[in-house]
């Protein structure tokens, strides 16, 4: 016979929150100091020493904030997505907290992609939107964020919601390469390329980098302290749900549990 | 073997039958579907050239919303009544059950909603020359439409303002299918090269999301019944 | 045959509700479980019928079909009747005589009619079910239990909305399902007053902090 069998992994052992939030909680200072230091000199580098673009002018500094934002849209869904995986296949203590904690943070990049892009559109296009295929592409990532808060925010049993949105991440994250590559074709029907993609002078690309490394560390602590949040609100949960036990339990307290206290006899009739 | 297939079959009719019995859903979808291709004139203004030209790509999100209405279907009554726990009692995979329920939903509802396009379409001034393509096209998508509309259906069974939140959940996943359908009647339109590939893609898209919907689905339904 | 549990544990969201939990079923025997509400009757009852995943313990069903899960050799009748209004009685107990695997090779329609006569649905049979009363709904519910032959029972509170009458059929079917060695687990706060039952009593599990 099959039988129903569960027990906690090693990885599980390994991984707990609070051990998590005995090691966050000494990194997450560093990262952030370490994350305003990089961002500012990447700041000062882009205004004092990076060179205005020939066709662009002083617009092209946009771009310094919009292409890590939309980079940062895009591995945080690939975290949401690692994380879903993590919670359904190995059932990762910490994995859900992590999905959850990513998702804001992950679509706060993906809209400030889409205003900086539609921002540097105006004077390149002479209009906020284009259906331009990547800022397309964008679009429907933050529609897959909105979905994936919707759907969790919408789900009382909390540890259900966590595992419905979790499929939904997968579906999408198996999904969008199928929506680029179909926005993408769309795009070459109906419009000539916008020429966005020159070639890149390295005058632009060291500071972009180090633009980009910074914003990446500063999305490592706000994810870091998010999935903090998000333990500590769920003990505050806990501890109230324990105390409402406690107001209901009949038994006095002192005295000793009785879980599990099974007597099993014979029924009076027919022995 | 033979006898999961005979279980199949039994499902997916008994869910035909239930279809016709209780009525009602397709008929609204129907409406819903006629209501918007008619709103699109008073919203765009009556010239006939303008309408002709947008008439296919009108007529698919006009059937996309009016399928979209009826994606609950799939699983919510099975749901309330229990009928799904006791199939989750059954040995046919909760994922063939998924699929069952997704294929007559097609059967029952992406097949009516295309094969009214046409009629739609004259409301349009769109070209009867295209029609066919179109309805073509149009059935060769909808499988899409039901399989990944039963993900939706399936993770929103519990979720509160369920309706419009299936619609942000699913509306992003038809992306594909809108844009390969919709080339795939302009590529017939112009007699482009490209009407093959865009229609095999459409095709592949369906089948995909055959095999990918029934497995995201059955998993959202089993989280549920536990 | 014999369907055991072994130290089980069930834990529904962060609330452990059944907590080291064995017992033991012989063929032959039904188990009526008992205790307060709340007491997690119900999620046990699930959980042997595969919905829900111990967190910890077996279930196992010795002596079964080795290459049938116990969920697939098990009936569960829980709260909901799983019955369409717009299908006949008979529409309906005929679909699930063919969904549900039957152990023998008994036809189906002979399934149907047994189930029909065990539950005295004979006069109803092309009734649309959304026309019976409540009661006769749960009869036509507990019938599904005689469309596919299946070694174990699990019933929860089977007698919610029944008459004296059906209650009484109902007990004749669960002592002729014990009598041919099947198993029943049933959660109820009636006694059904039947020969071969044990009793497994369930007590407060008070929750750990």
């Amino acid at each position: 016979m099959p039988t129903m069998q569960t027990s906690q992994s090693i990885t599980q052992k390994l991984a707990n929150p609070t051990r998590f939030m005995d090691l966050s909680g000494r990194l997450l200072p560093w990262i952030t100091v370490a994350s305003a230091g990089i961002i500012a000199y990447a700041m000062y580098l882009v205004f004092f020493v990076a060179p205005p673009d020939y066709q662009q002018g002083q617009t092209v500094k946009i771009m310094y904030i919009h292409v890590p934002s939309a980079w940062l849209g895009m591995m945080a869904y690939a975290l949401i997505a690692i994380s879903s995986f993590g919670l359904l296949v190995f059932r990762h203590p910490l994995a859900d907290v992590s999905a959850k904690a990513a998702a804001p943070i992950g679509a706060a990049f993906t809209l400030l992609a889409l205003l900086t892009g539609s921002l540097w559109g105006k004077p390149m296009w002479g209009t906020y939107w284009v259906w331009d295929a990547r800022l397309t592409s964008v679009l429907l990532l933050f529609f897959l964020y909105l979905g994936l808060m919707a759907l969790r925010s919408s789900i009382e049993d909390e540890a259900l919601a966590a595992k419905l949105t979790a499929v939904l991440a997968l579906v999408g994250v198996i999904l969008l390469p199928i929506i680029k590559f179909s926005v993408d074709w769309w795009n070459t029907l109906h419009q000539p390329s916008t020429g966005l993609t020159t070639t890149v002078h390295a005058s632009i690309r060291v500071p972009l980098l180090i633009s980009a490394f910074g914003f990446s560390l500063l999305f490592f602590a706000m994810h870091m302290k998010a999935m903090r949040n998000e333990i500590l609100r769920r003990r505050v949960k806990a501890l109230r749900m324990a105390e409402v036990e406690r107001a209901q339990s009949n038994s006095p307290p002192g005295n000793p549990s009785v879980s599990g206290d099974i007597r099993a006899r014979a029924a009076q009739a027919g022995e | 073997m033979r006898g999961a297939f005979a279980t199949f079959v039994a499902l997916v009719r008994r869910d035909l039958v239930l279809a016709v019995r209780e009525g009602g859903a397709l008929g609204t979808a129907l409406g819903f579907f006629l209501i918007v291709v008619a709103l699109m004139p008073l919203g765009l203004g009556p010239d006939l050239n303008l309408l002709s030209r947008i008439a296919s790509g009108v007529l698919w999100i006009a059937l996309l919303l009016a399928a979209l209405l009826s994606l609950p279907r799939i699983f919510e009554a099975d749901y309330e009544d229990g009928a799904l726990e006791v199939m989750a009692m059954g040995e046919l995979p909760m994922e063939m059950v998924a699929a069952a329920k997704s294929l007559a939903h097609w059967i029952s509802t992406g097949i009516p909603l295309a094969l009214m396009a046409p009629m739609l379409g004259i409301l349009l001034n769109l070209d009867l020359a295209s029609a066919p393509v179109l309805v073509a096209t149009m059935l060769a998508g909808t499988p899409a439409i039901s399989f990944l509309g039963s993900i939706g259906a399936a993770l929103t069974l519990k979720a509160r303002r369920g309706g419009l939140l299936l619609a942000l959940l699913v509306l992003p996943l038809y992306i594909p299918t809108l844009i390969f359908g919709i080339s795939t009647v302009n590529a017939a339109s112009l007699a482009s090269d490209s009407f093959w590939p865009s229609f095999a893609i459409l095709v592949a898209l369906s089948l995909g999301s055959a095999v990918l919907g029934p497995i995201a689905a059955a998993a959202a339904v089993k989280f549920q019944i536990q | 045959m014999k369907l055991a549990a072994e130290s089980l544990v069930l834990v529904r969201g962060s609330r452990t509700i059944v907590d080291g939990l064995s017992f033991a079923v012989q063929a032959g025997r039904a188990l009526a479980l008992t205790g307060p509400n709340g007491v997690g009757k119900t999620t046990l009852i699930r959980a042997i019928a595969g919905f829900l995943t111990p967190a910890s313990g077996t279930i196992r069903l010795d002596g079964g079909e080795p290459d049938l899960t116990l969920a697939e050799q098990s009936h569960y009748i829980g709260h909901l009747n799983g019955m369409k209004s717009s299908l006949t009685v008979e529409e309906n107990l005929a679909f699930w005589a063919l969904y549900l695997r039957d152990a023998t090779a008994v036809a189906l329609q002979d399934r149907v009619s047994d189930a029909l006569a065990g539950f005295e649905l004979d006069v109803l049979r092309d009734i649309p079910a959304g026309y019976l009363s409540a009661g006769q709904k749960r009869r036509l519910g507990l019938a599904r239990l005689l469309v596919a032959r299946r070694p174990v029972w699990l019933l929860d509170e089977p007698t919610v909305s029944l008459d004296a009458r059906s209650t009484e059929l109902l007990a004749a079917a669960v002592d002729r399902h014990t009598e041919s060695n099947g198993i029943v687990i049933a959660a109820t706060h009636l006694a059904l007053g039947l020969s071969r039952t044990d009793e497994l009593q369930l007590s407060p599990h008070r929750a750990v902090a």
